[in-house]
């Protein structure tokens, strides 16, 4: 685990103007995963845009911890579904006449 | 330029509380906000207006200025020269909005307003927005690995697409997307593949399917023909009394496997018996003795 990839907390809460309680209460529901470093709390680099869009989320539409929770699984599966679809279809082609 | 109904985007009375403008904006925002629409260019669309809107209406001097020249917003701005030559100067406000440039305010609102609210967004930082591209290929091309130059708002972009990319695949390209607000990281851009396939072999993920013609001779006796591949003939053993419909699979033969070096998937063969036709006097007389014989 290379802690270069892990960004502190404290720095992201100084990023995007959030109390640190928001990103322990996502923990908490695990949305993400908070990794404690050389007694830092940190998050990975990778889970930065899920961040932004859960404090969109928040920020402009007002929901709240558990309902960007609810969001997050909806969105998930249609993502799932998405690809559900395009590999159905990708398979269909295979008994379409040219 | 057309005269935009703010109100009527909003779906709120003329007489409207701030309350009611602050409530109706955010039931539709939940309702279109692009995080909760991916890639659906109509939710977009709707929620640029909705904020547009939520932006003049829910600002007591904008508001006032649209109530009062909306209709007829061209003497706005000769107001506004009015205003300006008596030393008037238009009180900066806090914006709502959190990653959207000037580019996503209408024409409408721009020659009212003076195109958007950089101003009061001067020192927050913002993650530019995500790209969607699609790119159209053909499904000899994604065969092999290969590099290839994209134009995306006139920045050209050189991208390796690696072999065995599926159709309707994504790739997120980091970076590539709009520039960030005041520093903030640039947005990504996503590439979502379409393959087109004019081949005659039909493809299932990494495996390749096709269909061969096999004479009646050759499925009753066996032998050796040279059957296509995507990539070449080669040569295949025909076993004797070969069934009409049977699949032989040629290991290897299919696809390449995403992102999985040297790794094929497999070319499975359907055999089609053809019956010969127009057959001689000769031809006819042997098949009868061959009947005779069951």
């Amino acid at each position: 685990m290379e802690a270069i990839n892990f960004i502190p907390l404290v720095q992201l809460c100084s990023h995007y103007k959030v109390e640190t309680s928001f990103f322990k209460a996502l923990n908490e529901v695990g949305l993400i995963e908070i990794i404690t470093i050389e007694k830092v709390s940190c998050l990975h680099q990778d889970r930065i845009n899920d961040v932004e869009k859960m404090i969109r989320i928040h920020r402009e539409l007002n929901v709240n911890i558990e309902g960007i929770d609810v969001v997050f699984n909806l969105l998930h599966k249609v993502d799932n579904l998405q690809s559900e679809i395009d590999a159905v279809r990708n398979r269909l082609r295979l008994y379409e006449n040219d | 330029m057309t005269f935009i109904d703010y109100y009527k985007v909003l779906g709120i009375d003329k007489k409207a509380t701030e309350n009611d403008i602050k409530k109706a904006y955010r039931k539709m925002a939940r309702k279109y906000h692009p995080d909760l629409n991916p890639d659906d260019k109509a939710a977009e669309k709707k929620f640029k207006e909705i904020n547009e809107a939520n932006e003049v209406l829910s600002h007591t001097e904008n508001r006032k200025k649209y109530d009062k020249y909306g209709k007829d917003w061209e003497h706005a701005e000769q107001f506004e020269k009015a205003q300006q030559q008596q030393g008037y100067q238009r009180t900066a406000h806090q914006g709502h909005s959190s990653n959207y440039s000037e580019a996503d305010f209408s024409d409408f609102f721009s020659s009212m307003f003076g195109g958007g609210f950089s101003g009061s967004r001067g020192t927050a930082k913002f993650r530019g927005q995500d790209f969607s591209a699609e790119l159209h290929l053909d499904l000899k091309d994604v065969y092999q690995t290969h590099k290839r130059t994209l134009t995306v708002n006139g920045k050209n972009i050189r991208l390796t697409i690696p072999a065995g990319v599926k159709n309707g695949q994504i790739i997120k390209i980091k970076g590539h997307g709009g520039e960030g607000v005041n520093g903030g990281p640039n947005g990504d851009l996503n590439i979502r593949f379409s393959i087109a396939n004019h081949s005659s072999f039909k493809r299932d993920k990494d495996n390749l399917y096709t269909t061969l013609d096999l004479g009646l001779y050759m499925a009753m006796l066996g032998g050796e023909i040279n059957v296509n591949t995507f990539t070449g003939k080669v040569k295949l053993k025909v076993k004797p009394e070969t069934k009409n419909g049977t699949k032989v699979k040629l290991k290897g033969k299919g696809f390449p496997v995403y992102k999985k070096e040297g790794q094929y998937g497999d070319l499975y063969i359907t055999y089609q018996l053809k019956t010969p036709t127009d057959l001689t006097d000769k031809e006819r007389k042997l098949f009868e003795e061959l009947a005779k014989l069951r």
